[in-house]
């Protein structure tokens, strides 16, 4: 089953490569990885979106945890949670794609970014699902080139019960 | 006042109350060894290779329970010294190691001896650092001893780069140290504890299943008073060795792929084992999923990753086995009676019906070739009012020492378990004497593994480390000739040693005493003349080439399937009936 993991970590070199290290090292699967500093500056805040049975999760939240750079360990799964993903593609367009091409980022409220007579560069923002979609109806027309962000994530807040606060992951 | 880095090293490693540092120098540590060779606090061993430098660290950490720390180059050094790291990161042994780097201008560059030493460390050390700016080299010693010996102990690796150790900084050393990110737990969750508690009372059929976290956590004490109190048998791991009294009533030895009979058959028909410092390793459980099948299964430890990883417990501890096991006697001594005795007369009848029905066992004939476990046997006798540390390597000497040599007390079996890397045990003998130089010191090798690192009797005999090795000679590679013989039709492939050193000379070329004892009757006098000996030694003892160890699970079997002698067409071969190999140039067993 798919996991999005939130991961508070050390914001110093070598932090990636030892959380690369680790998934590679235990045979752990990494689907998507993005990392950028927090508000505070000498911390990073990683959403490591990765898959494996409840064992196989249990191990990587407590492998993590267990790294010294890192600082905190969610798996938001373990509550409700929003997560999103930025894809930028560069659609090739004939003179009669032109308007498809405009349509289709209209209804995904997409933004063109970028445009020369043969090209336009599409910014999309979604759920993977969405993004799915937009590149299946794009790719008729041309797909020069498409790069993705990976997901970033975060746990609703809860609405009434503090009950739904999710679950902070702590070290046993 | 301002200090060189080299300087600074010093000072910090004197405040860690470091008194011997494991080291070979090179180009960019120069600057540190000069500050060395001004000082007297600290004794330099010049190791004669880097890994060498490593296991002695590894043995001085093991015997005394502090950290050891080594002190290597940059590139090969860092290289040659992996093994160590490795095998300390499998057996949690707090090890700090300083590695030179080049100038912070090279690094990067492909300069003369440079390698990524805090990249090719990262996955076998617990944690590593390289030192960019002299400033910051006090606080991240401070901090390096701090990650080595806390939680569940591992190696540390500080990389210095050249220039960095002849900067100069104000010299300031913390009292403390906060990661934010590394905060072991100690104590453990009584609720849960409690839990354990009433597992044990209620239990019919409990084993206690202890390994080498009880000896780090120097939890013994803490131990033998649990199985007192509650009457249970204890099984102990590879690593758990000497953390219960090998010659207790309660002790049922070792368990595992070349445990007992009734260790293995104990935890195998237990309905409650509790696992004190253990990781339910593969030689351990054998087929993990039929490990232990009727048991709940308790399991306290430092380290929350080691629980549920291989397998499925019921009530999980976090915390120190001295800290966890204090607060559960506690417990059972206001609820323990002598109801529990009762209850588990039954278990104790099985169990010592196991002990005399495969108790261990070998046939050593009066004019035959000397049998390795006879070895091990008198080794212990003749030694064990002398309190000795025993060092081993890896293969079937390591399993028979583990089986023959009962100790009785912690922190005085040096091996290597998790890694099992053979040379371990030479270097690792020498760090333990480093530590305590008047005790007794003894390294149980096999003819292959005791080669690996051989160069290291040059630092046996210039540094005045007395070790006494006992090679178990019998020219092969014999754990690989027993799998070969067991599961490969007896096709010797690479594992017949052909020609082996005369260990005798070799240890005259050091300068050291070789002594040879070629039959039963000159065993005892031979190994008396060695342990008088004031230097170092090497005991030779030619054994027969075809012992092999039992009990033993195959890989990936059930605990209670052990195979416990040869099959039939093995036999031939112990009696010297057999087919020989190669015939040509068979001396095995006349020699």
């Amino acid at each position: 089953m798919e996991h999005i993991i939130s991961v508070t970590v050390e914001n110093k070199f070598g932090v990636l490569s030892r959380i690369a290290g680790l998934f590679s090292g235990r045979g752990f699967n990494i689907e998507s990885l993005s990392v950028a500093p927090t508000l505070d500056p000498s911390m990073s805040q990683m959403t490591i979106v990765t898959s494996g049975d409840e064992r196989i999760v249990e191990q990587i939240v407590k492998q993590l945890n267990k790294l010294i750079d890192v600082i905190k360990v969610v798996d938001l799964n373990e509550s409700d949670f929003v997560s999103r993903e930025t894809a930028l593609i560069k659609v090739h367009t004939r003179q009669e794609d032109r308007a498809e091409a405009l349509r289709i980022a209209d209804i995904f409220r997409a933004n063109v970014i970028d445009s020369t007579p043969s090209t336009y560069t599409i910014e999309v923002t979604g759920d993977p699902r969405k993004i799915e979609a937009i590149i299946n109806l794009l790719q008729p027309l041309g797909i020069k080139e498409l790069t993705r962000t990976g997901r970033v994530a975060v746990a609703r807040e809860p609405l009434r019960s503090a009950a739904a606060q999710p679950k902070k992951v702590a070290r046993e | 006042m301002k200090l060189t880095g080299a300087e600074i090293f010093i000072e910090c490693l004197k405040r860690e109350g470091v008194k011997t540092l494991f080291a070979l120098p090179g180009g960019v540590v120069l600057k540190i060894f000069d500050m060395l060779h001004q000082q007297k606090d600290i004794d330099v061993i010049l190791t004669r290779h880097e890994q060498g430098a490593g296991h002695m660290a590894e043995g001085y950490a093991k015997a005394t329970g502090k950290a050891g720390v080594c002190l290597v180059t940059s590139g090969p050094g860092m290289t040659n010294v992996i093994t160590a790291l490795a095998d300390a990161y499998m057996d949690s042994v707090p090890l700090v190691c300083f590695s030179g780097q080049v100038p912070t201008s090279l690094i990067g560059n492909d300069a003369f001896q440079e390698a990524d030493n805090v990249g090719l460390s990262r996955p076998c050390t617990k944690y590593n650092f390289l030192v960019k700016d002299v400033n910051e080299l006090a606080s991240t010693i401070k901090e390096a001893f701090y990650i080595a010996t806390t939680g569940r102990p591992g190696p540390v690796l500080v990389d210095i780069p050249k220039d960095v150790s002849m900067d100069k900084a104000e010299f300031t050393y913390p009292n403390s140290v906060s990661i934010r990110g590394y905060n072991p737990t100690y104590e453990g969750n009584k609720w849960q504890i409690k839990q354990a508690a009433e597992a044990i009372m209620k239990a019919k059929k409990p084993v206690l299943y202890v390994g080498g976290g009880v000896v780090f956590s120097g939890a013994s004490q803490e131990l033998i008073e649990l199985a007192e109190l509650t009457q249970i048998p204890v099984d102990m791991t590879l690593m758990g060795l000497g953390a219960f009294p090998g010659e207790h009533p309660l002790s049922m030895g070792m368990m595992g792929m070349h445990g007992t009979y009734q260790a293995n058959m104990a935890v195998h028909y237990a309905d409650l084992v509790v696992a004190i410092g253990a990781r339910f390793d593969d030689r351990v459980t054998g087929k993990v999923s039929e490990f232990c099948p009727y048991a709940k299964i308790v399991h306290i430890d430092i380290d929350p990753t080691s629980i549920r990883k291989n397998i499925h417990v019921d009530i999980p501890i976090v915390g120190d086995c001295k800290a966890v096991l204090r607060e559960l006697i506690q417990i059972l001594k206001a609820t323990v009676n002598g109801e529990q005795k009762e209850l588990r007369k039954a278990w104790w009848d099985q169990i010592r019906e196991w002990e005399r029905a495969h108790p261990l066992t070998y046939q050593q004939e009066k004019d035959g070739p000397i049998k390795p476990q006879h070895v091990i046997k008198r080794l212990y006798e003749l030694t064990k009012d002398r309190d000795p540390i025993v060092s081993t390597d890896v293969g079937q000497h390591q399993m028979w020492a583990a089986q023959y040599f009962k100790l009785a007390k912690p922190n005085r079996w040096l091996t290597s378990g998790g890694l099992g890397t053979m040379g371990f045990g030479f270097p690792a003998a020498m760090g333990a004497q480093a530590a305590f130089p008047g005790r007794l010191v003894l390294c149980v090798a096999g003819d292959g593994s005791v080669q690996m690192n051989m160069q290291e009797m040059a630092t046996a005999v210039v540094s005045k480390l007395p070790v006494k090795i006992i090679v178990l000679n019998n020219r092969f590679h014999g754990m690989v000739r027993q799998w070969q013989d067991l599961f490969y039709e007896g096709r010797y492939a690479s594992s017949y040693l052909d020609t082996t050193p005369d260990f005798v000379k070799l240890a005259e070329a050091y300068g050291a005493r070789g002594l040879r004892a070629s039959k039963v009757g000159d065993l005892d006098g031979i190994l008396k003349e060695a342990i008088a000996a004031n230097g170092p030694v090497i005991v030779d003892v030619p054994t027969h080439p075809y012992e092999n160890v039992y009990p033993m699970i195959p890989a990936g079997g059930c605990n209670h399937e052990m195979i416990l002698e040869d099959p039939p067409e093995l036999k031939q071969k112990q009696t010297g009936a057999g087919k020989v190999v190669p015939e040509d140039k068979d001396t095995i067993l006349t020699a």
